[in-house]
């Protein structure tokens, strides 16, 4: 039991670490631009295949600095192009707009890539077990995973907190047209933002292609989590997206490791159902089945009870 | 001014166009056999279909086109119906098969899909009279198709889920290294079939072993399947079994290696379209599959021409769906007998059909359920000794165990309704 | 306005909808094969669903993506009474199905409105993605009522024959199907016309101003949210009549965001506009998914150039011209679209071409009567020219459009004069 527990906390921090370079650059722009970015998932996708294509000519480790370059600068170019175009027609355009930008980006996957998944390794260099703990293995990828994304949280708090760049950021997250008045740049920082954030989440895809597996249905798996955290940690609020993020991760990975369902629930309260009973599926229910739906019975709960998110201070 | 030259401009360029243009048709002689094939070549399931596609377009060239045709010069043309995957998709394309008057539409990829077609003919067939077709099963393993709800117009050409856990079972039954069994499995029928097949069938052949683990995860939504391995380490597993297919069994698969755990992986489906090429060294002699017709080695010379011809014309594919070259001789085998295109007529020359496959082993395909006996094999991922690799990856699959045909056979519940004509 | 004009404007909107029933009526008539019967009754399911999703954000101003939650719970209601048809425990004419659909969701429209519709915006947006995303999930976990991902199939032949009509074939399904989609498309009219219709505009566009002059927003938005939950139920049902079956991806968020694009791509602000989205998307669905295996990719480029260039729809397009027709200037703008219009065509089909030629599995691709060699450098740089010369030609001719789409807007003294004489 306590190697799960250890297991479950340490896989629960990979993934929530890696979901809050997701969540970051998300809030940061829903935060400042209003603008809930449905394609955020599809730029980390294409930061994973940017990368393995890179790395097929130049290895890894070109991959992993230029390929979120790239994202970012093709996140620059949609939210120039594209977000401040539609932006004119209002929130819903512009939500429509990401939508209609997530599918044409899994769509273009497919078609420069293929639809099978792509043989996406690790570098030779992490490819060794970084510790063993009760006979399971750490791999040293994971722990390097982990290293990037804590990096990227303190390099990301350091700048939004000491520099002059993140003051007017944090400024224009909380009061837009305040800052847009003292004449500052708005419109560039909104496209810098949105380079750096859709860059992040790149980087995500980078590091994350050779673990999760590189495929087109890569984003839509994670693309409505990251939503999730984002609400739930309250917008503006880059300490909660954080903490969601965290909890996102660890509650999905405890759920899993957990072998309790209803049956517990019931022998615990000692009722008893027959099996036939046409709610049987309900009494058979067990976490780890609804592990992955859990963050959604989150965020249903969390925007009736607490709209304002976690950490949040503003209404969305 | 401008718009004038402008007028100028687009007369040049439509005449030009025009030119470009050459209208050509080629007159046939007689009308082709036409056969529908319906699977997802669109959307994220698509590379699965387009392979099928490709293999059963190159059968009928190969085998039949390029040699004559069949029924005295008839070519056979395959009609792709793309369906996405998607059960409402595909009683579009059904309707769209019947309109455009096919009999015989292929379909192989997801029970959930075969059932809505078996379903869906079943019905037309009942309702049209006369205008019946046939739904040929070639990759749907679920067994309800060939027992409760067993028809008449479908015939499956793949052994079902129970046939092949008896084969796999009594692999694993063999090794007597093997003392603790880990289930995973997708949260649908599919992956509830092997669950329960693989418990009971290890049950009755090997009480010994002990099922530690029985988990069932939801289709297309695990991101990380390292939680799931922790689970599986701790239970102290010698090997696990899944039923598991594209992303989910790549993740799985991933993930247990990852974590370091050596212990064979017995599964359905684990290679090619990617799946090799991205498992490659890691799943050497890790992943197992059962299925039919022995990728290597290939026992008769006819078949390796075959697939020397399919490499040399598609490089980048494989023939992954060797059941589709089987089917299609044995439907026009059919249609040779009777002379006949007509569903009803090809069925009943197809059931209790015996018959010679490419790999020279003979075949049944029983009549009481139309299901389909041939030898089934485990391999595993191993880059030694392959002849024909997967995916261009030097790896390959190569056979461990064989089992032929007639003791694959088992019982079936189906009762038949007849069509009268 | 005296009443003459009254009656006069009575008399010219029944005109309108006599039009609309004759077209649904005749439609199978002049159009009978199975194909199109096909297409007519998913066009007509399509319409119901986009006009009940228009009620949401086009005049309510509530962005959801959850939509599919109550077409799919309607859906599958039906679908089990059609069961219990089936099993004898009820009987009554399947005219009512779509009925007990609306009902359904109507009641889960009550349900989830009771606290999703304190606000709208993201808040609104964000509780309909977390619903939807729940009732899907939840769809593959309870296998009892909604049958797993092969989903619950009923038969429609059970009830009693309604006008001679036993639906057998799916021509008696549209005949029901146009009486549904008439019934609904009136009722979702007039309900835009009701106080709460009018009041659901002013809510979307201030419900500041709404909550001053005396209404409460939330209620407002809560009976329009209720209205769409049960349209979108009816079409539920009339799907479950016409496929007979349902699956979880009626109800997941890929239906969900189809019917958003459709309702987009037609024009939120008009009444008309999910129609013609509705009506588009379903032959491009037919019409392209044959033809290419690009045609997602397409749609999306389709959907994101409308979104950027055409915000509000087809149907904003074509009223962009109300103005210019009134003053009978219509004619001045044909010669420069065609200017323009031409070579973005041909800018289009150029790129179309180049984009499957790159696809393609063939050495060769036969498109639009031209044999195109895939190896050929000649066909490469031809088609680059030809797109590039579209390109130019259109960017050149644009700004005449511009001018003249101007100078046929720009208001005129007597131009005001006529519309009163």
């Amino acid at each position: 039991m306590p190697e799960i527990l250890v297991f479950a906390t340490l896989n629960g921090l990979v993934t929530g670490l890696l979901l809050f370079m997701l969540a970051s650059g998300l809030t940061v722009i829903f935060s400042m631009m209003g603008v809930l970015n449905f394609a955020h998932a599809s730029f980390y996708m294409l930061g994973a295949y940017f990368a393995y294509s890179i790395s097929l000519y130049f290895g890894y480790w070109t991959g992993l600095i230029v390929a979120p370059l790239i994202v970012g600068v093709l996140g620059a170019l949609v939210e120039r192009y594209g977000l401040r175009r539609v932006h004119q027609h209002g929130h819903v355009a512009e939500l429509v707009f990401t939508f209609g930008l997530a599918f044409l980006i899994e769509e273009a996957v497919q078609f420069f890539w293929g639809a099978d998944t792509k043989n996406y390794q690790t570098p030779d260099l992490l490819d060794f077990p970084l510790f063993t703990l009760f006979g399971q293995e750490f791999s040293a990828y994971r722990g390097f995973m982990l290293a990037i994304s804590l990096g990227i949280f303190i390099g990301l708090y350091q700048v939004l907190t000491r520099s002059r760049v993140g003051l007017i950021i944090q400024a224009a997250i909380t009061h837009p047209h305040m800052v847009s008045n003292l004449g500052h740049n708005v419109p560039l920082i909104f496209t810098a933002v949105f380079g750096v954030g859709t860059a992040l989440a790149g980087l995500a895809g980078v590091i994350a292609g050779p673990v999760l597996t590189t495929f087109p249905g890569m984003a839509l798996v994670l693309g409505s989590i990251v939503f999730v955290i984002v609400v739930i940690g309250g917008l503006g609020s880059l300490p909660g997206a954080f903490l969601a993020s965290l909890l996102i991760g660890l509650l999905q990975s405890y759920a899993i490791a957990a072998n309790v369902g209803m049956q517990d629930l019931l022998d615990l309260l000692g009722l008893e159902f027959p099996r036939s009973h046409p709610l049987d599926d309900l009494w058979t229910l067990n976490l780890a089945q609804i592990a992955p739906i859990l963050p959604f019975l989150l965020l249903v709960l969390v925007l009736i009870f607490r709209p304002t998110g976690l950490m949040g201070k503003r209404e969305q | 001014m401008q718009s004038k030259l402008s007028v100028r401009f687009l007369t040049r360029l439509l005449s030009a166009l025009l030119i470009f243009i050459a209208v050509f048709a080629t007159a046939q002689e007689r009308d082709p056999v036409r056969i529908g094939f319906m699977d997802p070549l669109s959307g994220p399931f698509a590379s699965i279909g387009t392979s099928g596609l490709t293999v059963l377009q190159f059968s009928a060239d190969y085998l039949f086109n390029s040699r004559g045709g069949i029924l005295d010069g008839r070519m056979i043309e395959i009609v792709p119906l793309d369906n996405m995957q998607s059960p409402t998709e595909t009683q579009i394309q059904f309707r769209r098969a019947v309109s455009e008057g096919l009999q015989i539409v292929f379909q192989g990829n997801s029970s959930a899909v075969a059932n809505a077609l078996n379903t869906a003919v079943e019905r037309h067939n009942r309702r049209n009279p006369g205008q019946e077709v046939l739904q040929i099963n070639y990759s749907a393993v679920d067994p309800i198709l060939t027992e409760e709800n067993c028809s008449f117009w479908h015939f499956r050409f793949d052994a079902h889920a129970v046939m092949k856990l008896n084969v796999l079972t009594d692999f694993i039954a063999r090794n007597e290294d093997i003392e603790q069994i880990y289930i995973i499995g997708q949260d649908y029928s599919f992956g509830h079939v092997v669950a329960e097949t693989s418990e009971r069938l290890l049950r009755e052949k090997r009480p010994d072993i002990e099922i530690v683990g029985n988990e069932f995860h939801p289709i297309g939504q695990v991101k990380d399947f390292t939680p799931y391995v922790t689970k599986i380490v701790a239970s102290g597993a010698d090997a696990v079994i899944t039923g598991n297919f594209g992303a989910d069994m790549v993740s799985l698969a991933r993930s247990i290696i990852d974590s370091g755990l050596d212990i064979p992986i017995y599964t359905f489906y684990a290679a090619y379209d990617g799946i090799t090429a991205t498992l490659g060294a890691d799943g050497k002699n890790r992943i197992r599959l059962v299925h039919n017709e022995s990728a290597n080695p290939i026992p008769t010379e006819e078949r390796k021409e075959f697939y020397r011809a399919f490499k040399a014309k598609h490089p980048d594919r494989d023939v992954t769906q060797p059941r589709l070259p089987l089917a299609l001789s044995m439907i026009v085998e059919a249609m040779e007998q009777t002379g006949s295109t007509d569903p009803y007529d090809v069925a009943l020359a197809l059931e209790d059909m015996r018959f010679t496959s490419m790999s020279g082993e003979e075949v049944w395909m029983r009549g009481a359920d139309h299901q389909i006996f041939q030898a089934l094999h485990v391999s595993v991922q191993t880059d030694e000794g392959i002849e024909f690799d997967a995916d261009n990856s030097g790896f390959g699959l190569l056979t461990e165990y064989m089992v032929p045909g007639e003791e694959t056979v088992v019982e079936t519940s189906c009762e038949m309704r007849r069509p009268r004509r | 306005m005296n009443g003459v004009t009254a009656i006069r404007a009575l008399a010219a909107k029944s005109g309108v909808w006599a039009v609309y029933l004759a077209v649904l009526l005749l439609l199978p008539q002049l159009f009978d094969s199975i194909l199109a019967i096909s297409i007519f009754n998913q066009m007509a399911i399509a319409i119901v669903f986009a006009l009940s999703y228009n009620m949401l954000l086009g005049q309510g101003g509530m962005l959801s993506f959850g939509h599919a939650v109550y077409f799919g719970l309607g859906g599958f209601l039906a679908v089990h009474a059609l069961l219990m048809m089936e099993n004898e425990a009820v009987y009554f004419s399947i005219a009512f199905i779509p009925l007990i659909g609306g009902l359904t969701g109507l009641l889960a429209g009550v349900f989830v409105g009771s606290f999703s519709t304190r606000k709208a915006g993201t808040v609104f947006a964000m509780i309909s993605l977390g619903i939807g995303e729940l009732v899907a999930a939840s769809s593959l976990i309870f296998t009892g009522f909604f049958g797993g991902e092969a989903g619950v199939s009923g038969d429609r032949t059970f009830g009693p024959p309604l006008f001679g009509m036993d639906f057998f074939s799916d021509v008696d399904v549209y005949y029901l199907a146009a009486f549904w989609v008439f019934l609904s498309t009136l009722f979702m009219y007039l309900f835009t016309q009701t106080p709460a219709g009018r009041m659901a505009n002013a809510v979307r566009d201030n419900p500041e101003r709404a909550e001053f002059i005396g209404y409460s927003a939330r209620w407002v938005r809560f009976i329009s949210f209720c209205a769409s939950g049960m349209f979108a139920g009816v079409a539920g049902g009339l799907f479950a009549l016409n496929y007979e079956f349902l699956t979880d991806e009626n109800l997941n968020l890929v239906t969900s965001g189809r019917v958003l694009l459709m309702a987009y791509i037609g024009g939120l602000g008009f009444f008309i506009g999910p129609i013609i989205g509705a009506i588009v998307l379903t032959l491009m669905n037919f019409l392209l998914s044959n033809y290419t295996e690009l045609w997602l990719l397409y749609l999306g480029i389709m959907f994101l150039l409308t979104v950027l260039f055409l915000p509000r729809g087809f149907a904003g397009f074509i009223m962009m011209h109300r103005l210019a027709w009134l003053r009978g200037r219509l004619h001045t703008l044909a010669l420069p679209y065609l200017l323009t219009g031409l070579p973005a065509l041909l800018f289009i089909l150029c790129v179309i071409c180049l984009l499957e030629l790159s696809h393609t599995a063939e050495p060769e691709l036969h498109f639009l009567g031209l044999t195109l060699a895939q190896d050929s450098v000649l066909v490469w740089t031809g088609l680059l020219l030809f797109a590039t010369l579209g390109w130019y030609l259109t960017k050149k001719s644009a700004p005449g459009l511009r001018r003249a789409w101007e100078a046929a807007n720009e208001p005129e003294a007597d131009a005001a004069q006529e519309q009163f004489s």
